[in-house]
């Protein structure tokens, strides 16, 4: 990081975006919204792989890194499976058309 | 600025706006599934930006590859095998599980970070411990509690348990304080005590909290995840995970607020309150036990199929026995012979209905109701009164007249379905016992109001039957 209020401020902007991006959501959406958000905060995964490729050798760091990595992709992949799962059924029949969903 | 610092620059930015994106797509019907999957492909592209910028030697690889290959494969099995109605109970596990992931972090750089760390990497430190440490303890009780493996046990509901929780948080803050002060590497004492205490924490808060008041804990919880991920964004230096976890942070509080607004009670009540009705006295009914009601009508289904069958309009009330009672196929299968029948059929949902927000809409959804049926309280709360027969489906709280009527019920204030405006009101339910929140329900004594008892599935399954053979299912053979 290269200053600490740079990352205050990437801290409290980011918390203003999400207030503004969920603004009104419809009660049918609460549930994949909060399976989909829950993914998106795996992005822990990230942390997971600096520390592995910075452990310069050190095994206890490698597997720590490792474990938490495996922690993380587990919310992640299982987050936009699973939500992705859900919002299949909801698109079967509120939409004739059919929305091709991108896939985790 | 090197090439390589530039191009993860421009691969960052492209990440923040496509989880914007797929965040924002996620909050209407229409782009809900393609902004799953752009949020996805975000992900994938954050990843594969990092490791090209990374350059991992192939030790570290073989590591990731490890990493990769279990969480990878038990997502995915999860993701596939989890039935519908155990959703809440999953939503909770991966959210413990990033909460972990954070944990983890923070415990190796504190115990392994190379050389001298500022006092702003220590303290950031402490609250990614801090907080993923709650975040997992509390998500797997959540997880525990949801699935009936966990109980709310009785001390949980008397004072003992804010000093319990009280002495876990200063020890914590002792902990951070230690941490934050002392250089890194001076003994691990601190960083010990700080994860037992907030591991401890996360179950001494999430303990004591009632079933009624899941779907806020684990909205609650799920910004928490986010919090986690930001602070260990902080403790590696990477802005894009701070900017997703806040986002998510701040998600996940809106989500909360909602969920409180629905239940008519504030956010420090459902934290520091207790189960729902564990504090009133008198009006509980208790778990289990049939004391408090004296006006039962029950009766068979087979009254309540003839009921049915000259019902011009249907509404069913379904809650969480419904997901128990993996009930929601029965369900679509009655309403169908009744819409052959000639009845208008809907569905009323709570915005707390189930254990975890939305949970009935996703059910249903999966049983192919069509979205238009399921109605909102606001919606069908006004056609109540010119509607036939309610049947409430394992709901018990969100229909409690009490909640408008009684100023002495724990429950006075939520908004709730009014289905005692209905003509008549068939309440299906297992056994008498309250309700999860432990309150007994005035809607069980109203002169409308018949009990079926029994389990929803065979329930429903005995109505179709006894529909079909008053002739109603011949009119579906030839439909369908």
């Amino acid at each position: 990081m290269s200053s600490l209020d740079q990352a205050l401020w990437v801290l409290l902007l980011g918390s203003l975006l999400g207030l503004e991006l969920i603004g009104k959501v419809p009660p049918t959406l609460h549930t994949p919204l909060m399976s989909g958000a829950n993914a998106i905060s795996g992005i822990t995964v990230l942390a997971s792989l600096t520390l592995i490729a910075e452990a310069q050798g050190n095994p206890a760091l490698l597997v720590l890194g490792a474990v938490s990595l495996g922690f993380a992709l587990f919310n992640v992949i299982g987050g936009f499976l699973v939500t992705d799962r859900m919002l299949a059924m909801f698109s079967r029949k509120s939409d004739s058309r059919k929305p091709s969903g991108g896939e985790a | 600025m090197s090439a390589l610092d530039a191009f993860g620059y421009v691969i960052d930015l492209l990440a923040v706006l496509l989880l914007a994106l797929g965040l924002k797509g996620l909050s209407k019907v229409r782009s809900a599934r393609s902004a799953n999957g752009l949020a996805a492909l975000a992900m994938g592209l954050a990843v594969a930006g990092l490791l090209i910028q990374l350059q991992p030697d192939p030790t570290a690889w073989l590591w990731i590859a490890v990493g990769t290959a279990a969480g990878g494969l038990l997502g995915l099995l999860t993701a596939q095998r989890v039935p519908m109605t155990a959703m809440p109970e999953t939503v909770a596990l991966f959210n413990g599980c990033g909460g972990m992931a954070s944990l983890l972090v923070a415990v190796a750089v504190a115990l392994f970070g190379s050389g001298d760390s500022g006092l702003v990497e220590r303290i950031s430190i402490v609250i990614s411990v801090f907080v993923g440490a709650i975040t997992f303890s509390g998500s797997i009780v959540a997880m525990g509690k949801l699935q009936g493996w966990i109980g709310t046990p009785g001390w949980t509901q008397s004072s003992v348990r804010h000093a319990v929780n009280i002495t876990l948080a200063l020890a914590s803050l002792v902990g951070g304080i230690f941490m934050a002060a002392a250089a890194a590497g001076s003994g691990d004492l601190p960083l010990w005590l700080l994860v037992v205490a907030s591991t401890l924490l996360g179950i001494g808060v999430t303990l004591p909290i009632g079933g009624a008041d899941m779907p806020v804990v684990i909205s609650l919880l799920n910004s928490y995840s986010g919090v986690a991920a930001a602070a260990a964004g902080f403790v590696v230096g990477s802005q894009l995970l701070i900017v997703a976890g806040a986002m998510v942070g701040a998600a996940g509080l809106i989500l909360t607020q909602v969920m409180c607004t629905a239940m008519n009670r504030s956010l420090l009540s459902v934290l520091f309150g207790g189960a729902l009705g564990a504090a009133a006295g008198g009006h509980v009914g208790g778990g289990g036990d049939e004391a408090g009601y004296s006006r039962i009508v029950s009766c068979s289904a087979e009254e309540c199929a003839m009921a049915l069958e000259n019902a011009e309009r249907v509404v069913f009330v379904p809650g969480y026995g419904l997901a128990v009672a993996q009930a929601q196929h029965a369900l679509r299968e009655l309403s169908k012979l009744l819409e052959a029948n000639g009845s208008e059929v809907s569905y009323a949902i709570h915005p707390v209905a189930g254990r975890m927000p939305g949970h009935m809409n996703v059910l249903l959804a999966e049983a192919d109701v069509p979205y238009e049926q399921l109605l909102e309280m606001d919606t069908i709360n006004p056609e109540f009164p010119r509607t036939d027969v309610v049947i409430v489906l394992g709901a018990n709280d969100v229909v409690n007249p009490d909640a408008k009527t009684d100023p002495s019920s724990p429950l006075y204030g939520m908004p709730v379905l009014e289905v005692d405006q209905a003509r008549q009101v068939f309440v299906v339910k297992r056994s008498l016992g309250a309700g999860y929140a432990g309150i007994a329900n005035a809607l069980f004594e109203l002169p409308q109001t018949a009990m079926v008892f029994g389990d929803a599935k065979a329930v429903l399954q005995q109505l179709c039957t006894e529909l079909r053979s008053q002739g109603v299912g011949s009119k579906v053979a030839a439909a369908a």
